[in-house]
């Protein structure tokens, strides 16, 4: 593994930056508050071989001001929005600076990440209403979805723009649940992170947990034996199975054959049980720690043969149906050339071609295929979720029966700063922290449904409404990863 | 004044049948999943319990107000009218055909107003789609009707019957069974059963009956439900009846009324309990696909039709 730091002045950024998207994807932009001088960290990602890139661009607190990538990146548009909101810097030449996580009753001048902002800042009139496009034409018609839903699902709304049942345009509006989670962690030991980065979204705690875990190991220098390793890669691949599992079932549940979904909860239920035997928490939280990991009972291939197996029948009584195949068929396509150039990441990137991986980029441990689907529609996010999820229950079989896990080393920090890559089951998890007198002094947290929300919208576009649920599952992200 | 009573008794056996038909659908779908699933009594118990609370009602709660009601009232008088027990029934001149078909027809346009009046987006979707499904189901409906007409020459309901239990070899006939199979399509479709709607999802933008009522609360709520339940039970019965009308009494004793009574009971739990198992191994069809399945219908009416002329 390589990591390099570059600082890079205001001016050579977009060049540089164009340089390196050539060879790289740009993982996340993170700003730090350091009083006089807000420094910007921009991190691009390629592999293997495993290479991270850090491009540092130090701004002046009082007028913050960087040039724009959003013209040559999607996702870097998306993290300046971010960065202006949070830490109130101006991407010049942004082409569409609307607000992302900015409350519409908040101060327009209200930067919640900046050091000295006030957790709660005085509510004020809603000035900066969501901007919802609207779109015009004979026939059109909007439908307001949540952000109260009908069943247990997180607050997000949904805007639909529709002709008959025919969604031309859909926009969703997020950050209902925002925890202010990265200030939450900043004055913390490092250890005192893990319980924040386990609830970043409950159904990642390993994912999260373990991309907190890598961040403070670089930035403190501290290592995890062995043991520990084969205790985290086991875990993480258990979550990956137990949601794959259950998606599988939700998945299909929306098209009306719910034995499928009963059934799969029986499997998903077992692994949890067995889950909670291994760490004492079903959601798999406490486990892993800054240079440790410990498992309290024994892997058991048995289960995860039986898991393995039932899951191929239940896959089979789910496809061999017409009516399912064909509702999963064609339905909210995802092109891989859109989801390259939105910079999408995970189960969606790989079902529509798109080979990114940290299993394979950033390895931890050995053992991962890197797994590709064609069509992009909801039968190849399905698809690529069973094979993702048989995957995982093989490598456990293996370590269950004794083969040892491979442990890639991890270098020494260039900066002082951590950077933690976990391919978690939704996909690519990135934590970096900075420590200052051994407390946290930032740490951010990207969570892979941030940079997958925009391609929920494109790939809905020519969907009918009624396929909505059923798209909206294929892609199953998490509201409170990408909220904080 | 036998025939009013017996009129009453069947308005309420549709009613609380249609209720436990409900719950009972539910419960054999959740056994054959693996699941334990609700009470059969749920869906009485929550009616009851919704009977005594208030309507909470939007801005235009005048026009919402009263779809209930009209939805229940005409679904009563459609189970007042039919012969399900036996064949001499309120109608003094005997209940048309078209006349329930009508009635029960009332009640979906009602609902469909219903949604257009909450103003609300889910509303206006949900009564788009259910009047699109209906404007494809009633044609099929009334064919099917058709056929089953032929033989007797008449769509008075006790007259047709009566055709039928005086010439059973006609129950299996083509035109007969394809006419009942046509019946049955429809039936699913205008109950919102599954492939067709899902009863039992949560998932606001895929529903279609459920989409028009998600604005009704309290009371309003429990005869919307009452009244679905029991037009399902009113057209279980029928069908049932219509299909095999053995157990019909002809006379007007107590004792054959009672056993009228409980082989309807028999034939639409039998129909409920198979339509329930059905259900378990189908998925829900996209909804451009369901015309083709309405389409089906119909041409499988037509056929009866046609096959009931020819050989008459």
């Amino acid at each position: 593994m390589s990591r390099r730091v570059f600082p890079v002045s205001a001016d050579d950024l977009v060049a540089r930056a164009r340089e390196l998207l050539a060879s790289h994807r740009l993982a996340v932009i993170v700003a730090h508050d350091e009083g006089e001088r807000l420094r910007v960290v921009y991190t691009f990602l390629a592999g293997p071989p495993d290479d991270r890139v850090d491009l540092v661009v130090s701004l002046d607190a009082e007028h913050p001001a960087v040039p724009s990538l959003a013209e040559i990146s999607f996702p870097a548009g998306r993290f300046e929005r971010a960065l202006h909101d949070g830490f109130g810097i101006e991407p010049v030449g942004h082409p569409a600076l609307r607000p992302l996580s900015h409350h519409g009753h908040w101060p327009a001048d209200y930067h919640p990440m900046r050091r000295g902002a006030p957790a709660r800042p005085t509510l004020g009139s809603d000035d900066l209403a969501y901007p919802f496009t609207a779109v015009e034409g004979p026939g059109v018609y909007e439908i307001p979805v949540g952000p109260v839903h009908a069943g247990l699902i997180e607050p997000g709304h949904f805007r639909f723009s529709v002709v008959g049942e025919t969604i031309l345009k859909m926009t969703p509006r997020l950050w209902f649940l925002q925890r202010g989670l990265e200030r939450l962690g900043e004055g913390r030991r490092p250890e005192e992170l893990l319980e924040l980065a386990e609830r970043v979204s409950g159904d990642s705690a390993v994912a999260h947990g373990l991309a907190a875990t890598l961040a403070i190991e670089e930035a403190t220098g501290q290592r995890a034996g062995r043991d520990a390793w084969r205790a985290r890669s086991a875990l993480l691949e258990l979550e990956r199975a137990t949601h794959h599992v259950i998606d599988i079932g939700a998945i299909v549940n929306d098209t009306g054959f719910s034995v499928v979904q009963a059934r799969a909860l029986v499997l998903s239920e077992r692994l949890q049980r067995h889950g909670a035997d291994l760490t004492g928490h079903r959601l798999l939280r406490g486990a892993i720690t800054p240079g440790g990991g410990v498992l309290r009972a024994p892997l058991d291939a048995a289960l995860y043969r039986e898991v393995a197996e039932q899951l191929a029948d239940l896959v089979d009584l789910a496809t061999s149906n017409t009516v399912v195949a064909d509702r999963l068929s064609g339905t909210a396509v995802l092109g891989s050339d859109d989801a390259r150039r939105l910079g999408v990441v995970g189960v969606v990137a790989r079902a529509s071609g798109v080979a990114v991986d940290a299993r394979i980029s950033h390895p931890l441990t050995g053992g991962a295929t890197m797994r590709t689907g064609e069509s992009g529609d909801v039968r190849a996010r399905f698809d690529q979720r069973v094979v993702e999820a048989q995957d995982a229950l093989a490598l456990l079989v293996r370590w269950a029966e004794g083969d040892d896990v491979d442990v890639f080393d991890a270098a020494a920090s260039p900066d002082g700063d951590g950077l933690g890559i976990v391919e978690g089951w939704r996909g690519m998890a990135v934590h970096r922290v900075s420590l200052s007198g051994g407390r946290v002094a930032r740490w951010s947290v990207t969570d892979p449904s941030f940079g997958n929300w925009p391609a929920l919208a494109i790939a809905l576009r020519h969907t009918i409404v009624p396929d909505f649920p059923l798209a909206n599952k294929s892609f199953n992200l998490s509201y409170a990863g990408n909220d904080l | 004044m036998t025939r009013d009573l017996v009129s009453l008794v069947q308005v309420v056996a549709v009613a609380l049948g249609g209720l436990l038909l409900t719950g009972l659908m539910a419960k054999v779908r959740a056994r054959a999943e693996g699941r334990v699933g609700p009470p059969i009594s749920q869906p009485l118990r929550e009616v009851a319990k919704r009977l005594h609370r208030e309507s909470p009602r939007a801005t235009a709660g005048r026009a919402q107000g009263m779809v209930p009601t009209i939805l229940v009232v005409t679904t009563a008088v459609a189970a007042g009218l039919v012969p399900l027990a036996g064949l001499q029934t309120a109608g003094r001149s005997g209940a048309d055909a078209l006349v329930v078909v009508f009635l029960l027809l009332t009640g979906s346009l009602s609902l469909a107003a219903g949604g257009l009046a909450t103003a609300t987006a889910f509303g206006g979707m949900g009564a788009s789609r259910a009047m699109a499904l209906s404007a494809l189901a009633e044609p099929a409906l009334l064919v099917a009707l058709a056929a089953l007409a032929v033989p007797a020459g008449s769509l008075s309901l006790p007259v047709l019957l009566a055709h039928g239990l005086s010439a059973p070899i006609a129950m299996v006939s083509p035109s007969h069974v394809l006419a009942v199979l046509a019946l049955l399509i429809v039936v699913i479709a205008e109950t919102g059963r599954l492939p067709v709607d899902n009863p039992s999802t949560h998932l606001e933008l895929t529903m279609i009956h459920e989409a028009m009522t998600l604005e009704y609360g309290g009371r309003d709520l429990a005869l919307v439900t009452l009244g679905a339940a029991m037009r399902l039970g009113l057209l279980l019965a029928l069908v049932g009846t219509l299909a095999v009308p053995w157990g019909l009494a002809t006379s007007s004793s107590p004792l054959a009324l009672a056993g009228g009574f409980v082989m309807v009971g028999v034939k639409s739990t039998v129909l409920a309990v198979v339509i329930a198992l059905v259900e378990v191994h189908s998925a829900k069809l996209r909804l451009f696909r369901v015309p083709e399945l309405l389409a089906a219908a119909f041409v499988v009416a037509s056929l009866a039709v046609l096959v009931g002329v020819v050989a008459r």
